[in-house]
């Protein structure tokens, strides 16, 4: 229904644009010069008015539909009907009525569902043909609107310019609104989680259990919420992703800048861009399919027991990933030094490699650094590769090749299959990715900081 | 250098053999950093290698399916001509191979015989006969995948030499199975089963078509959303906003969107779109829209770079003829920034075809055994169908999940492709 309403507003927009159009036409057909516009943009000040109030209508309608109707349908039943008011069993009898509405009957509904899904059916119908009325009446409405000022003198241009200036900030306000979103949505259900699990138990408890019972009749454990192990988990993996892909990264950039012929840039650039390319959940069947056996067969033969996910492979698998975003950060950065300083290093008879490492380096330091944080904070937060190829049972270890979890994996892990929005184990992954949130976004602001200072330094 | 260094003696040995020495290591220092260059670009280079090499070494064979080619008898008996999509089509199934088998008379045997053909044989005649009825009480040949354990089989992945009781199938199976290729039934053509089946338990049958279908779907709504909104935020920061505090912030906040972890994205989509919203979970709508955030800022900051590589003598030109502010953005600075904006989105949307985390947390990771029909069908996405797989202990999804990645990866190049073609036929340099 929501596409022919879509369908509706753009065939009336194209209507309005040509209504207005014609009207211009007549204009400069009986006032010659002295109309103010031209009649192409009669035209256009005619379609958005028609056109975009109608779609923010149909927006607003589609979202705000289904909650209303949830609300009416709660409120129709018999009270005491949901005898706990727990979110749970709303939602699950909102989903029996909407099942029976629809006909797929699971066992015999009670009378009060069977009712309620009668008003469903009824409401919903009543909804569509009122959407589309809607659109309909406001459509015509704006066209007579728009229609009846248009005039010789009337600046259509600039009207028309304002709308679309209006939407151009509209659209660059959306990036705004998603960072408040994350940011809300994160401490909302975060706080949610820390009324149930004390703030200083989460931070630094050392024992993470989160599989707790959901309904009382089920086995499970009591359930703790200290992240530490978690922390710890991310932590080591990561460090084993930056000892992998730092040294590889920057001497890749050193030989790029400095020794490679055009012929060889060429060629490895693209090599860079590639590995850069793959999707992370390559990467993380490599590390389950390769990488991770390999490691174990390796440990077996020098006598270690290797844990089939070890942090090691994941790291590892994980440095992979990260070294194109090493080597094009630090390229940039050492392709940043002024030339002279380079120059004036060679000219005094110093050779290349006591250029780089004596001159250059130490010059771009702050850009490399500002790069191996960006790429830290993209190991951190990397989900795939550790889904697949890291372990579930947080430990708290620094051995590489015993198996850790991290913060993502937890995330995942506690939210696949089961939005139950009131329970601690669902609540804490949100707490988890606040806490991801915070501190990645708290390195990204330091490394794009350092970069653009240095950046100035040099400018 | 220390201060020794640089206060040399006034006649200093130039050929002298310290000097000699001095410089030899010197030259050795350059040499090692130089290798140790080449080294680690030899790394790099030979993990995408391995990674390329391990996908296409197990991949390749999930491109061939092993089928059997089989004389179906459709017995009157068992199939109704008035109603045929209620028959006994497992009771042909069993005739099938007892015939092709008539010394296998033990039950169990029977059982293990019926083990070759794939699970859902019964249901392929059924929609062959549903499709014709007319071979109802005819024997029709068919040609049907037989099970997993059979296709690694003659794929060779199963090794006969293994112990009996470590493989999934005994040495009578793998004899009838030889005689039905000895008979020349058996052949191996190209597994089009994975590109048009939808996912499915048995590794025979399952195939890509419904992740391909979401994947379309979330990148279309992604498209949609990202590319004109981006393109209107870029110009918009970049052509009209004053430079002022509001202006900044929203910079810098672009700029941090883009580095905020995927999976916060899929956080924000749970919590708002599916939670609050209440819109269906696993639906490619909301993947397209969690996807399209990711997207934007990538959109912003690619248009960005490409509006300001217009020469500013272009606005120059088109203002002192007269022309608004808004009509020189349109008719002629965003016309010469499209390929730019073209090539920076495209990138944008195979990064977002890739990307598996968010799409998880909005339950795109489901079993569903259709291709969606719309954007509000429950779907899964390529990345996420990858997931999936690899998550399967059955042995055939090893070489599907890379078959699956190796068909990702080509949607990838492809998309990439346009992109490069699109850079150096249309982009202009002033």
């Amino acid at each position: 229904m929501a596409g022919y309403a879509f369908l509706l507003i753009i065939i009336l927009s194209i209507a309005g644009y040509y209504v207005g159009r014609s009207a211009g036409n007549r204009f400069v057909a009986s006032d010659g010069r002295d109309v103010h516009s031209l009649p192409g943009y009669h035209g256009a000040f005619v379609a958005v008015w028609v056109g975009v109030p109608a779609f923010v209508l149909v927006l607003l309608w589609l979202f705000l539909q289904g909650p209303i109707i949830d609300n009416l349908l709660l409120s129709s039943l018999p009270a005491g009907y949901l005898e706990t008011d727990s979110g749970s069993r709303v939602a699950l009898v909102l989903s029996e009525i909407k099942n029976v509405a629809a006909g797929r009957l699971f066992g015999e509904p009670s009378e009060e569902v069977r009712y309620a899904a009668e008003l469903y059916g009824r409401w919903e119908a009543i909804a569509r043909w009122a959407m589309i009325v809607a659109v309909l009446a406001l459509t015509i409405l704006a066209l007579i609107v728009a229609r009846s000022r248009l005039a010789p003198r009337f600046r259509a241009r600039n009207n028309f310019e304002r709308v679309i200036s209006g939407l151009m900030i509209f659209c660059s306000l959306i990036a705004i609104v998603t960072t408040v979103g994350i940011i809300a949505s994160l401490l909302f259900e975060a706080w949610e989680f820390f009324k149930r699990v004390p703030l200083h138990e989460f931070l630094f408890g050392l024992s993470w259990e989160p599989q707790i019972a959901l309904r009382a009749d089920q086995v499970a454990g009591k359930g703790a919420f200290g992240a530490i192990p978690v922390f710890t988990g991310t932590l080591l993996i990561a460090f084993i992703a930056m000892i992998v892909a730092t040294p590889i990264g920057i001497y890749t950039a050193i030989y790029l800048v400095e020794y490679a012929n055009d012929r060889v840039r060429s060629t490895v650039k693209p090599v860079m861009e590639l590995l850069a390319g793959i999707p992370t959940v390559v990467y993380g069947f490599f590390a389950v399919l390769t990488v991770a056996p390999a490691i174990r067969e390796t440990g077996s033969a020098m006598g270690i027991a290797v844990s089939p996910n070890s942090a090691l492979a994941a790291g590892a698998v994980m440095g992979i990933m990260i070294i194109p975003f090493i080597s094009s950060l630090s390229d940039d950065a050492l392709k940043a030094v002024p030339r002279a300083m380079r120059d004036g290093s060679l000219a005094l008879g110093a050779t290349r490699a006591e250029t780089v490492i004596k001159v250059m380096l130490p010059a771009a330091l702050p850009g490399i650094m500002g790069g191996v944080l960006l790429a830290m904070s993209r190991a951190i937060g990397e989900t795939m590769i550790v889904v697949m190829a890291a372990g579930l049972i947080a430990t708290l270890t620094f051995n590489p090749v015993d198996s850790v979890t991290t913060v993502t994996v937890q995330i995942v892990t506690l939210l696949i299959g089961d939005t139950e929005f009131d329970s601690p184990k669902t609540l804490a992954a949100f707490a988890l990715g606040l806490v991801l949130f915070v501190v990645t976004l708290c390195l990204n602001i330091v490394a794009l900081r350092i970069v653009q200072k240095y950046r100035e330094q040099y400018e | 250098m220390s201060t020794a260094d640089i206060s040399l003696p006034v006649k200093f040995d130039w050929s002298s053999e310290a000097a000699a020495a001095r410089r030899k290591r010197r030259h050795f220092a350059d040499h090692r950093l130089r290798w140790i260059g080449i080294t680690a670009i030899m790394i790099a280079i030979g993990l995408l290698g391995i990674l390329l090499t391990t996908l296409v070494a197990t991949g390749y064979r999930a491109f061939v399916q092993t089928m059997v080619t089989v004389p179906v008898y459709v017995n009157p008996e068992y199939v109704d001509e008035t109603d045929p999509s209620k028959g006994n089509y497992r009771a042909i199934v069993k005739d099938t191979l007892g015939n092709l088998f008539p010394e296998v008379t033990n039950p169990r045997d029977q059982r293990e015989l019926g083990q070759l053909l794939t699970n859902n044989t019964q249901f392929m005649i059924r929609d062959r006969v549903v499709a014709d009825p007319s071979i109802i009480g005819k024997t029709v040949e068919m040609t049907l995948p037989v099970s997993d354990p059979f296709d690694q089989l003659e794929k060779g992945v199963l090794s006969r030499e293994s112990p009996e009781d470590q493989r999934k199938i005994n040495n009578a199976q793998i004899g009838w199975f030889d005689q039905l290729a000895a008979e020349g039934r058996v052949s191996m053509p190209l597994n089009w089963g994975l590109l048009f089946n939808s996912d499915s338990r048995f590794p025979e049958l399952a195939g890509l078509a419904g992740a391909i279908v979401g994947s379309f779907y979330a990148l279309m709504v992604c498209f949609l959303i990202s590319f004109p909104c981006g393109i209107a935020a870029a110009v918009y920061l970049e052509e009209f906003a004053p430079k002022n505090k509001w202006t900044d912030m929203i910079e810098v906040n672009i700029n941090n969107l883009a580095a905020v972890p995927s999976i916060v994205f899929g956080l924000l989509g749970l919590a708002v779109f599916l939670n609050f919203f209440g819109l269906p979970r696993s639906a490619p709508l909301v993947g397209g829209m969690v996807l399209s955030l990711m997207t934007l800022p990538t959109i912003i900051i690619v248009t960005r770079a490409s509006l300001k590589a217009v020469p500013p003598s272009i606005r120059e030109g088109g203002l002192g003829m007269g022309a608004s502010r808004h009509q020189v953005i349109l008719h002629h600075v965003l016309p010469l920034a499209l390929p730019g904006i073209l090539t920076g989105t495209i990138i944008g949307l195979a990064q977002a075809l890739g990307e598996a985390a968010p799409l998880l947390l909005i339950g795109m990771n489901a079993f569903i055994t259709s291709p969606p029909g719309g954007l509000l069908d429950a779907s899964t996405a390529l990345p996420t169908q990858i997931f999936i797989w690899a998550d399967s202990p059955e042995r055939g999804f090893v070489d599907r999940t890379s078959a699956a990645i190796l068909v990702l990866l080509g949607f990838l190049i492809i998309m990439n492709g346009i992109a490069i073609f699109l850079r150096q036929r249309l982009e202009r340099t002033w």
